[in-house]
């Protein structure tokens, strides 16, 4: 039987990295493996934001009206973009939790990888999962009438703020799933973050809210994620009259949260997966 | 250095809360040996391979393992071991050969030999068949054994099993036996923690039973069994007759015999007794007999000795921090041991 050649741990920091990416892009590759033994997952994941198209533009819709006029369901896609891309959290939390209950983890960390590539990888896993439900959701939204109208650079800014936003909330995620350790405290803290992502400017205006609540709406990320939107997609729901300050600044506000989400929850979880367990 | 022990552990201590978990562990296992570490549930069997497996770290002490190191060189004890534990610790939503090839490439092979790996073990241990089946649908001695050949990818010089037949039928226990010894064989050192004593009977050359952190008891198992001397069996016929019996089986071998059924069992304390004097003195006391027999003890005999508990009814209890290190019948029964008791 053939003995595979043992591979030395790598001298230098940037052979540390070699190995942190091609580490990652393993399990970014697993998480390829996984979509193909279930596809149905996929499907379901992916329909999900379709119905919500669906739900909110046609029922809710029926019954809201736009401030300063405007078509709701262009009103409603961009908060639907943020929202989708909170809620996806969990879905890291998710795997990062089952993985540490499991063993899984244990193993990854009795084996010679690099120490932050398990954390990388599955954050970055996630692209995978948003990208698509990205284009899902936008066709769904060319489906029911939602136009961007700002033309493609403004356009792809949107989609990169959004893709920027939700890898900086898998790196929450993956911190949350190593602290709860367990797929199913996990899966109970899925629908916390539902009300979370509605107690924004998502779906409605905040200026019928009580006033605090519309301050907590005005400053959830959520809402600056769904204002940056519009804004860069021309869509229906500017700010009127004296906006809070994410709520008037969104692609700033929004760029800022993500960083500041990046450089708490990086550090974070890479530490605590290194140290887990010590 | 050749004779230096594969994994030497030196006064490992480790603290959990309130909890010590390893009190001053030290342990040798040489080269080529398959180690097995026998304990009741918190004794500290999990913590010692977790520290010594780089899981985890010790508060102070000492452990090397493969000539490196576990707190100083982590990665070189990482690229020399396997581990594999009581969980499955597979991605159930992968194949059985995704799973390999996936640990493969995390173990730094080139993809074509993570492949060619992958396909070697699967054939050698028997999964093949079910290789490109999701995990999920494997039964418990499959996920186990996949578990286990996850854990050999890099031919590791040490291989921890903590408590790798746990839960398992039979069946499926014997063929992690049998492949735990085709690796001895290929020279692969193993440290096997344990519940079960058949199974350290079984494929230890040496056994340390741990008890609260430390090792209270090392060993072959002939060696640990020929510590507490060996057993006079008495067999009765007639139920009734046991406290006469006891009083005969006491005064030959100055233990105190245990009820197992009709089943008298005393421990040889002073050395040998000679059967024709058993019988003759039982005969002398009107007691009617099925079977007297000399035997050697069994494990969970040295166990029940050693650790003050029988190996089963620790096992069984729920208190992760280790038992109290005594308890009543009734609690052994409670905890589904076999009922025996001590006639005095």
């Amino acid at each position: 039987m053939t003995a595979p050649v043992l591979p030395a741990p790598p001298p230098s920091w940037s052979g540390r990295l070699r190995w942190t990416l091609t580490d990652g892009l393993t399990l970014v590759g697993r998480e390829v493996g996984r979509i193909r033994q279930e596809p149905g997952e996929l499907v379901a994941a992916l329909i999900f934001p379709a119905i919500m198209v669906v739900l909110f533009g046609y029922v809710f819709g029926s019954a809201i009206s736009v401030p300063g006029g405007g078509n709701y369901r262009e009103y409603l896609m961009p908060g639907l973009f943020a929202m989708v891309t909170f809620t996806s959290t969990m879905a890291v939390t998710m795997r990062v939790a089952t993985d540490a209950s499991r063993g899984v983890m244990d193993r990854f960390r009795s084996m010679p990888m690099a120490r932050s590539a398990v954390p990388f990888g599955q954050t970055g896993a996630d692209i995978l999962s948003g990208v698509l439900a990205m284009v899902i959701m936008a066709a769904a939204g060319l489906l029911v009438g939602w136009r961007a109208h700002r033309g493609i650079v403004p356009t792809a800014e949107a989609f990169l703020l959004l893709a920027l936003m939700r890898y900086a909330l898998g790196w929450a995620g993956c911190y949350l799933g190593l602290m709860v350790r367990n797929e199913q405290t996990a899966d109970q803290l899925i629908p916390l973050v539902f009300p979370v992502t509605m107690v924004s400017n998502s779906f409605v205006p905040t200026g019928g809210m009580p006033a605090a609540l519309q301050a907590i709406a005005d400053w959830n990320p959520v809402s600056a994620l769904t204002a940056a939107c519009r804004q860069l997609f021309g869509n229906p729901g500017a700010p009127a009259g004296d906006p809070a300050w994410p709520v008037a600044h969104p692609v700033l506000a929004s760029v800022l949260w993500s960083v500041a989400l990046l450089a708490v929850f990086m550090p974070l979880s890479v530490r605590t997966y290194q140290r887990r367990g010590r | 250095m050749a004779d230096e022990p594969i994994v030497v552990a030196e006064a490992l201590r480790k603290r959990f809360g309130a909890t010590q978990a390893l009190d001053g562990l030290d342990l040798a296992v040489p080269a080529g040996t398959v180690c097995g570490v026998l304990g009741p549930n918190g004794a500290g069997k999990t913590t010692a391979v977790r520290i010594l497996a780089t899981l985890a770290d010790a508060d102070s002490g000492r452990a090397r393992v493969a000539g490196h190191d576990v707190a100083a060189e982590p990665d070189r004890v990482r690229a020399r071991i396997g581990l594999a534990g009581q969980y499955a610790a597979v991605d159930e939503k992968l194949t059985g050969r995704g799973n390999l090839r996936m640990f493969g490439r995390l173990y730094h092979l080139s993809r074509r030999d993570a492949r060619a790996r992958a396909d070697e073990l699967l054939e050698r241990f028997g999964l093949t068949d079910a290789a490109d089946r999701q995990v999920a649908g494997y039964s418990g001695g499959m996920r186990r054994r996949l578990d286990l050949i996850a854990s050999l990818i890099l031919r590791p010089q040490v291989l921890f099993l903590d408590e790798p037949t746990t839960g398992l039928d039979p069946r499926s226990r014997g063929e992690i036996w049998d492949a735990v010894r085709g690796l001895v064989a290929d020279g692969t050192t193993v440290l096997l923690t344990t519940q079960y004593l058949d199974e350290a009977d079984r494929l230890a050359d040496d056994i340390a039973v741990v008890d609260h952190g430390r090792v209270i008891a090392t060993g072959t198992p002939d060696e640990l069994k020929s510590s507490i001397g060996d057993r006079l069996d008495v067999v009765l016929e007639d139920p009734e007759s046991a406290p006469g019996a006891a009083a005969v089986l006491h005064r030959l071998s100055g233990a105190y015999p245990e009820l197992e059924g009709d089943r008298l069992s005393a421990a040889l304390t002073r050395g040998t007794v000679r059967l024709a004097d058993a019988v003759r003195e039982l005969d002398r006391a009107g007691v009617a007999v099925g079977d007297v027999a000399l035997r050697r003890p069994t494990l969970d005999e040295v166990f029940l000795r050693l650790t003050g508990r029988p190996a089963e009814a620790a096992a069984g209890e729920a208190d992760p921090g280790g038992g109290s290190g005594h308890e009543s019948g009734s609690e052994r029964e409670a905890a589904g041991a076999r009922r025996k008791e001590t006639v005095r």
